[in-house]
């Protein structure tokens, strides 16, 4: 945390920026300063959550005294600085830029899925780029759509290496590079093998940084259009916990606000026949998995044990560390969960015929469309759910019937599985799953009512956390980690086994889902901190903010389930794992 | 002025560059054992007083590029010889490694004497594979006898040299591509800062220089009758390499005094022009370089009348193209070379390169229009202006200069034809 005094440490720098004179910290770059006068430098490959890389030389400015014009992005202010933004050799610079762009770009803007919300565009835009003088140098290139998660259009490549970035810096991956020189240089997987069939795990963090409609999630939501529109189909829709705080920002609210009410009118109206909430399964989730972790902490289990909630997670594991998966959770992820229930428990009580459901999950994350899609997720040929929408698909959604989201009522969650804890709500954010299963963990052994139920230390946005739990004489050491690029140092210890942990929660994405890969674009590590406090004010405003309090879940083992690891709960709740060495098929 | 001089080529065919012994025979590491007892700092000095610029091109002061890499603060510093020696037409860094490769090896060990470096990296192009087994007998040679390793002449000096050939791109001649090259990296050059000099190769401090800069520094440690000083005048004080390709009966790698003019360099030490047929256009300084048209033959070789005459000195290639080759063709050839060696990286060195060969080719099949040539002129300057590195800022040299020398060739006609 940088305090004021720290602040005032820092020397400043004078300098001007279009004769402007002003003042900023020593060590701040010539596109930040100028942020400061509110001069907006274009910029395609910048972005602020990542290592600057100079590629795109669009933020190129003249400062007086050099010979050649110097990248805004990447340089830093000096005492005296003259910076002119706006010549004509700037002008010109930007233009052609665009223009160079443009002429190697797929400009079918208006059936592209980033139409209105690509960067290319606005710049272009922006810069009055009527027609561009160049003609097209577009190789022919076509969609790579070959998995149930991410399409790549190589077409609309701008070559800025943010993608690659997210992938080696994010998370360790770097299944994504830079192959070729000069014009023939793309960005490609090894071997130009499809995505799926290579180190990647899905998790579209390269989508969320892509500038244009390069890397994208596979679009379902025709499909659920259609089912929408079939009378015979009973069509059921969960939305997981991250979402809620997050679908603001593509309608003009503010960043983190919680939409919850207006979220749950958009599904009603869209004419989904149940709306339901994830928070449900993630409660379940917690019991499940709570019980499988007393299990094994009691009785000589594998621990660590590791949660697995996190499909990009679960994908790691399996592809990167496949001698681990005995210490993954077998528990499925809330949504499975959900979807489980949704196919088996509610069709019973709610006398409608299995085969006439359709469960529509919303979720933060593209890793998800893959998981729904495993085998094990399903039973006689019925899967848990049926379709995944990304939470930028679901905006297209709500642009699409035209509803103006802002204005909408507030409205409340059908039941019986509509109704969520805090716990199942703080799933969204990294260490949250850790907090709920600590909650109830805590009760179930001691008997006793936890007094402060709040885990501090295993929130915030730190990389790893780690705290230690006293639960009835026996300490509980724990672990929170997110990003894969933590999660392999953890995964080093497990390997080893020099882990000096008995439960692990890990998240793939940067915060936890409130931070996944399908969430809208724009998504930034500042902008994740405030969906995370988002999270942690739904969760203080519950009543129930424990999972094994939720009186639907206590209604569920009752009727239905049983106990906890019961033969039906371990039939329907939870999965097995197994080692991918190589590529998936899918039809 | 005489343009017969032997200061870096003095040693050429003096002794058996495959013996160290031979090598010492005719006073090799003299210099060394001299600089040893030096204060560093008085090698920059007498560097600098001599006014020695960096020969790969950019034309740095050498003294102050040691003196500041001694100056940076910094564990296990490094120098680095780029003999990529990219440039094309340029070839007088082969013939100093292959007819005098001590006396390189010699320049290395002083180099990380004055800058305080423990290793230095000798990256050397794919093509000079042939060479490798000279350098690498010549480094073994000088370990044995005690001039790298530890210790070094009992001056409690540490210093090893290690050889690491490229991967024929021509960009990993740009320092920081360089050295991602040899950190097996992909030559690719990265955005400075930081700069090599407080972060380069293994992210240590590390002093770049070219073969030709550093093959100068022993010869001056031990110029006693003071030849280099004597030659040249003003801000080009000194011999220089240079290589003479095309056209000309006698091509070739010459040390010339600074100050031969460009007339005596093709004519005398050249040979002239094959069947004595009229010069098109002379480039100067490789495909990186800018031309010129004949009426530059007057024009002494040094770094200042060079640029008044609209060229630089840049690699010491030169290149001659006679009559019977079209500006227009020259340039398509010279443009192919970059459409090929863009790393790819930045946008306007990628696209730019692309549609400069584009409307290169509209004009040579004369359907080029006015705006054609508008819009290459500008691709052409924002590449220079804006591009990440060197390769992308001084790949349209040669086009703006003949822009600039042969107007007419661009010419259109005001008719859209």
């Amino acid at each position: 945390m940088t305090t004021e005094n720290e602040v005032k440490d820092i020397p400043m720098v004078h300098l001007t920026i279009n004769n402007i004179p002003i003042e900023v910290p020593k060590g701040t770059k010539i596109m930040q300063a100028a942020q400061t006068l509110g001069i907006d430098i274009p910029h395609l490959c910048y972005h602020e959550d990542q290592r600057i890389k100079a590629h795109c030389r669009l933020c190129a400015v003249e400062v007086v005294g050099k010979r050649r014009l110097l990248a805004a992005c990447s340089t830093e202010v000096w005492e005296g600085m003259e910076v002119h933004t706006d010549t004509q050799i700037v002008r010109d610079t930007q233009v052609s830029i665009l223009q160079l762009m443009l002429a190697n770009h797929n400009k079918d803007c208006l059936s592209c899925p980033r139409n209105q919300n690509c960067d290319l565009q606005r710049l272009c835009s922006r810069f009055n780029i009527q027609h561009s003088p160049l003609p097209s140098v577009l190789k022919d290139e076509p969609r790579i759509e070959t998995n149930p998660s991410i399409v790549r259009d190589p077409s609309k490549c701008i070559r800025c290496g943010r993608c690659i970035r997210a992938c080696k810096d994010v998370q360790g991956i770097a299944a994504l590079t830079y192959a070729g020189r000069s014009s023939d240089i793309v960005v490609t997987t090894a071997f130009n093998k499809p995505m799926e069939a290579t180190d990647c795990i899905l998790c579209g963090q390269c989508s969320l940084v892509c500038p244009t409609g390069a890397i994208v999630e596979k679009d379902d939501t025709n499909k659920v259009l259609d089912a929408l529109q079939d009378p015979q189909k009973h069509v059921i829709v969960q939305v997981a916990p991250s979402v809620r705080v997050a679908l603001g920002d593509a309608f003009g609210m503010e960043e983190g606000a919680i939409v919850t009410g207006q979220m749950v009118t958009a599904l009603k109206l869209l004419g989904f026949d149940k709306v339901f909430d994830t928070n449900f399964g993630a409660d379940l989730t917690i019991m499940e998995e709570g019980a499988e972790f007393l299990d094994r902490l009691q009785n000589g289990g594998t621990l660590p044990m590791m949660t697995s909630c996190s499909p990009g997670w679960v994908n790691y594991m399996e592809k990167h560390f496949p001698n681990c998966i005995g210490h993954l959770s077998s528990a499925k992820s809330p949504m499975s969960m959900f979807g489980a229930i949704a196919k088996t428990y509610y069709p019973e009580n709610a006398g409608i015929d299995v085969k006439d459901i359709v469960t529509v999950s919303v979720m933060p994350c593209t890793a998800k469309k893959f998981e729904a899609a495993r085998p094990e997720m399903s039973r006689n040929g019925i899967p848990d759910v049926d379709i995944v929408l990304t939470t930028r698909e679901l905006i297209k959604l709500i642009k699409y019937v035209g509803l103006s989201f802002k204005n909408l009522p507030e409205s409340e969650f059908d039941n019986p599985l509509g109704l969520g804890t805090g716990a199942g709500a703080i799933f969204g954010a990294t260490g949250g799953v850790m907090e709920a299963a600590l909650r109830t963990v805590y009760e179930k052994v001691t008997g006793e009512t936890l007094e402060k139920i709040e885990f501090n230390e295993v929130r915030g946005f730190e990389g790893i956390k780690e705290a230690v739990i006293n639960v009835k004489g026996r300490e509980v050491r724990v672990c929170v980690a997110h990003t894969l690029q933590n999660a392999r140092r953890i995964m080093e210890q497990v390997k080893k086994g020099t882990s000096p942990y008995d439960f692990i929660e890990i998240m793939a994405c940067p915060g936890g889902c409130i931070g996944g890969g399908g969430q809208p674009i724009g998504t930034t590590n500042a902008i994740r901190k405030k969906r995370m406090a988002a999270l942690y004010e739904i969760d203080r405003g519950l009543p129930l903010r424990k999972s094994h309090e939720n009186p639907e879940i206590q209604t569920l083992y009752r009727d239905f389930l049983g106990e906890p690891l019961s033969q039906r709960a371990h039939e329907l709740l939870h999965t097995t794992y197994h080692k991918v060495s190589k590529p998936y098929e899918f039809d | 002025m005489s343009n017969q001089v032997k200061f870096l080529t003095k040693n050429f065919g003096q002794y058996d560059t495959s013996s160290i012994g031979s090598y010492m025979d005719i006073g090799g590491f003299e210099a060394l054992r001299k600089a040893v007892t030096m204060d560093p700092e008085k090698i920059c000095d007498m560097i600098t007083e001599v006014k020695v610029r960096g020969r790969g091109g950019a034309e740095y002061p050498l003294g102050r590029k040691w003196s500041q890499a001694r100056a940076v603060v910094g564990e296990n510093k490094i120098v680095v010889c780029n003999a990529d020696e990219g440039e094309t037409t340029t070839f007088k860094d082969r013939e100093l490694i292959q007819k005098d490769p001590f006396n390189l090896i010699e320049a290395l060990i002083i180099a990380g004497y004055v800058c305080g470096a423990t290793d230095g990296y000798i990256y050397m192009r794919a093509e000079y594979a042939c060479l490798r087994p000279l350098l690498l007998n010549a480094i073994r040679q000088a370990k044995n006898y005690g001039f790298l390793g530890e210790n070094i002449l009992g001056k409690g000096f540490d210093f090893n040299l290690h050889l690491y050939s490229g991967g024929g791109a021509y960009v990993c001649g740009e320092g920081t591509a360089l050295i991602r090259s040899i950190e097996g990296k992909a030559g690719r050059p990265r955005m400075k800062p930081p700069f090599i000099k407080v972060s380069g190769l293994f992210a240590r401090p590390t002093c770049l220089n070219n073969v030709e800069s550093l093959s100068i520094v022993p010869h001056l440690l031990v110029d006693k009758g003071r030849v280099y000083a004597s030659c040249g005048s003003g801000e080009s004080i000194g011999t220089k390499m240079i290589s003479v390709a095309g056209n000309v009966n006698n091509p070739g790698v010459f040390e010339i005094p600074f100050g031969t003019t460009v007339r005596e360099i093709i004519y005398n030490l050249a040979g002239g022009i094959q069947h004595d047929r009229e010069i098109q256009l002379i480039q100067f300084g490789g495909a990186s370089g800018k031309i010129a048209d004949a009426s530059i033959l007057d024009t002494p070789y040094t770094y200042d009348d060079l640029r008044n005459a609209g060229v630089m000195v840049g690699s010491g290639g030169i290149l001659v193209i006679d009559e019977r080759t079209s500006v227009i063709d020259f340039l398509r050839m010279n443009q192919e070379f970059f459409s090929e060696e863009s790393c790819g990286q930045c946008t306007p060195c990628r696209e730019g390169n692309l549609h400069i060969k584009i409307i290169l080719d509209k004009i040579a099949s004369h359907t080029a229009t006015q705006e054609d040539i508008r819009i290459m002129a500008t691709i052409a300057r924002v590449m220079s202006m804006s591009s990440l590195c060197g390769l992308g800022e001084t790949a349209q040299n040669t086009l703006q200069s003949a822009m600039l020398t042969f107007p007419e060739v661009f010419e259109v006609g005001g008719t859209e034809s």
